[in-house]
């Protein structure tokens, strides 16, 4: 075995392990056996992802199920074209950029204030059991918290409209059958389930900051809020890049899951996505190859945005996953 | 020192305050769920209800265990999560070990690992995907719950790069007592990797009993809806069509209550669980296993 060889694609923390095992040489007689442990995964995944990356094709046909996949039709891009002709169609995609960036800001500046508040406390069991109970929602389907959310904010007599109108004496609201009620709705709930998971992503930066820097600014005499401002929120620059950019991955994923389970036909004008609309043309009326289009514009799309982000990151942050 | 000075004294009770609100804000939700199951249906339809039952009664979890549909959706989801669990855990954990190799010793890994990370940034979608699974014969069977999502990436990548950092020297040891690659997985970095292993299980498992879309999807016949997907289709489509055959039964499942006995039982194992998955944030044991 040559000891220099350098594999390509490795980034430096495995050379390092790397060069070790080198010099002691592998002490394997083959590697038949790790191939034959991956078979399973290899043979599941090429069925399950590869074969249906294959079926994409059906996007450019006119897929009928009685002909067949050879025998259907070749159209081209022609379903592309109707997609970008249709205003309701565009208009599908532009909710699913508002829906997926307002969350994308929210979901961000949120879980950044609440780590930093959260960070001022100083009892632990306390910091503990606000975080256990903030990130508890993320493990809740959306089938279960839509089922809460539609009794909380029904308009007869939900939990909210009743404070809502106590309160202030207004006229309940139709959170979940008026279109821009729906929009809110769907960022606010969708903050107050994942939250917390970011949240924990920020407490763990802001434990790793020099205890030293603070004690350097107490010395100069800053006040708390000058330590925040000029130590901690700089400190928490780059992850909040990295989180930032990764997010940008998710600018078509709106949310099926979510949405799915809270909207009705009083708000597709404003809360139809991509993937709603794909699942109900497809799957319900049977317009297997004008969806697959719509699906593999989606696809494509968010290949080519997660792609970026993961460099951008890598660039800015030199985040990597492995 | 600032801890002292008064305004941060009136900040800190501020804070307080509200961080004790949002986290309130997560979990009433979850206790007037749980309020209105064990209310009166009377109470309930009057909106009586708040953060406490009225007129305490179990009628609700009575009606929800006495509905045979409900029942044998438990099952499903019993059967789709065991199965499931144990092999996606074994498929995941062969894969990751084989992968955990470095690839001046095992040439095609880095070819494998990136046959595998594809498909997390680029997929089918969802209709080639339900037109493959008509192909297979697998609609309306055990199997489509199981097999498409067995593979799961994310779980292989955390877990070869927990196999890593395994001390090389366990498993030379072991090559030198003459075991070969599976012997080595099972004697040596299954019993050091326990804790790992447990929570990736404990999130397949969570995976698995919310899942709903799988069984929307693939199950014509609604005898075959895991739990998720029954209480997806009579809570939140509130279509009781596909659900019930009696006339007695509607009544007894439109009813609040009972959807709201539903959705706690739908969420009571999670709840359960919960406080072992955040052992995710406790880091690993192997360290020290070893003397270098």
């Amino acid at each position: 075995m040559k000891t220099s060889v350098q594999p390509n694609g490795v980034n430096s923390k495995e050379s390092v392990t790397v060069v070790g095992t080198v010099r002691r040489k592998s002490l394997w007689k083959t590697t038949i056996g790790l191939d034959l442990m991956i078979l399973p995964a290899l043979i599941l995944t090429i069925i399950f992802s590869y074969i249906p990356m294959a079926g994409l094709a059906i996007a450019f046909k006119n897929y009928k199920p009685g002909l067949g996949f050879s025998k259907s039709k070749w159209v081209g891009l022609e379903h592309f074209q109707y997609l970008f002709s249709i205003p309701e169609n565009v208009q599908i995609i532009w909710n699913t950029l508002i829906i997926a960036g307002l969350k994308m800001v929210a979901g961000l500046i949120v879980p950044f204030i609440f780590a930093l508040l959260l960070n001022e406390v100083r009892k632990m069991r306390f910091k503990k059991a606000v975080q256990t109970i903030v990130y508890m929602p993320h493990f809740l389907s959306w089938v279960i918290l839509g089922g809460i959310l539609s009794d909380l904010l029904a308009r007869d007599g939900g939990l909210v409209n009743q404070v809502l109108v106590s309160l202030f004496g207004i006229k309940p609201i139709f959170f979940l059958g008026d279109g821009n009620w729906f929009r809110f709705v769907v960022v606010i709930s969708d903050v107050w389930k994942e939250f917390g998971f970011n949240t924990i992503v920020f407490l763990a930066s802001l434990a790793g900051i020099n205890p030293a820097l603070y004690e350097a600014a107490e010395v100069d005499g800053a006040g708390r809020w000058q330590q925040t401002r000029s130590i901690t929120i700089p400190s928490l620059l780059p992850i909040t890049i990295v989180v930032g950019t990764l997010a940008l991955g998710n600018v078509l994923n709106a949310g099926f899951d979510q949405i799915f389970n809270l909207y009705n036909a009083l708000v597709y004008d404003k809360g139809d996505i991509i993937d709603t609309f794909v699942y109900r043309l497809g799957i319900i009326d049977g317009k297997f190859s004008f969806s697959t289009a719509v699906g593999l514009f989606k696809s494509v799309v968010s290949f080519v945005l997660i792609v970026s982000a993961y460099r951008i990151s890598y660039k800015l942050a030199n985040y990597r996953i492995f | 020192m600032y801890h002292k000075t008064k305004s941060y004294r009136i900040f800190s009770v501020f804070n307080y305050i509200f961080l004790i609100a949002v986290s309130l804000m997560c979990i009433i939700p979850l206790i007037h769920v749980l309020a209105v199951s064990f209310s009166d249906k009377s109470a309930a339809n009057a909106n009586l209800i708040g953060l406490w039952p009225v007129n305490f009664t179990v009628d609700a979890y009575t009606k929800t265990i006495l509905n045979e549909n409900f029942i044998r959706s438990i099952w499903v989801t019993l059967e789709r999560t065991v199965i499931g669990t144990i092999f996606s855990m074994v498929v995941v954990i062969l894969a990751a070990y084989a992968l955990s190799k470095d690839s001046v010793n095992f040439r095609r890994r880095n070819i494998y690992i990136w046959f595998f990370v594809f498909t997390m940034l680029f997929s089918g979608g969802l209709v080639p995907m339900y037109i493959l699974v008509q192909k297979l014969h697998l609609m309306n069977t055990l199997w489509v719950l199981i097999l498409p999502g067995a593979v799961s990436v994310w779980n292989i990548i955390l877990l070869l790069n927990f196999f890593r950092g395994v001390p090389k020297e366990m498993e030379e040891a072991a090559f030198i007592d003459g075991a070969g690659h599976f012997r080595t997985l099972i004697s040596i970095y299954l019993p050091v990797s326990m804790a790992s292993i447990a929570t990736l299980s404990l999130f397949t498992l969570v995976g698995h009993w919310n899942s709903w879309f799988d069984g929307l999807l693939f199950m014509t016949d609604h005898r075959n809806y895991p739990l998720a997907t029954f209480l997806q289709t009579v809570i939140v489509q509130q279509d009781f069509s596909k659900v019930t055959v009696r006339p007695e039964d509607l009544e007894n499942i439109s009813q609040r209550t009972v959807k709201a006995a539903q959705i706690f039982i739908g969420m009571a194992p999670i709840l359960m669980v919960y406080p072992f998955l955040q052992r995710y944030f406790v880091k690993g044991i192997v360290i020290g296993a070893v003397k270098e």
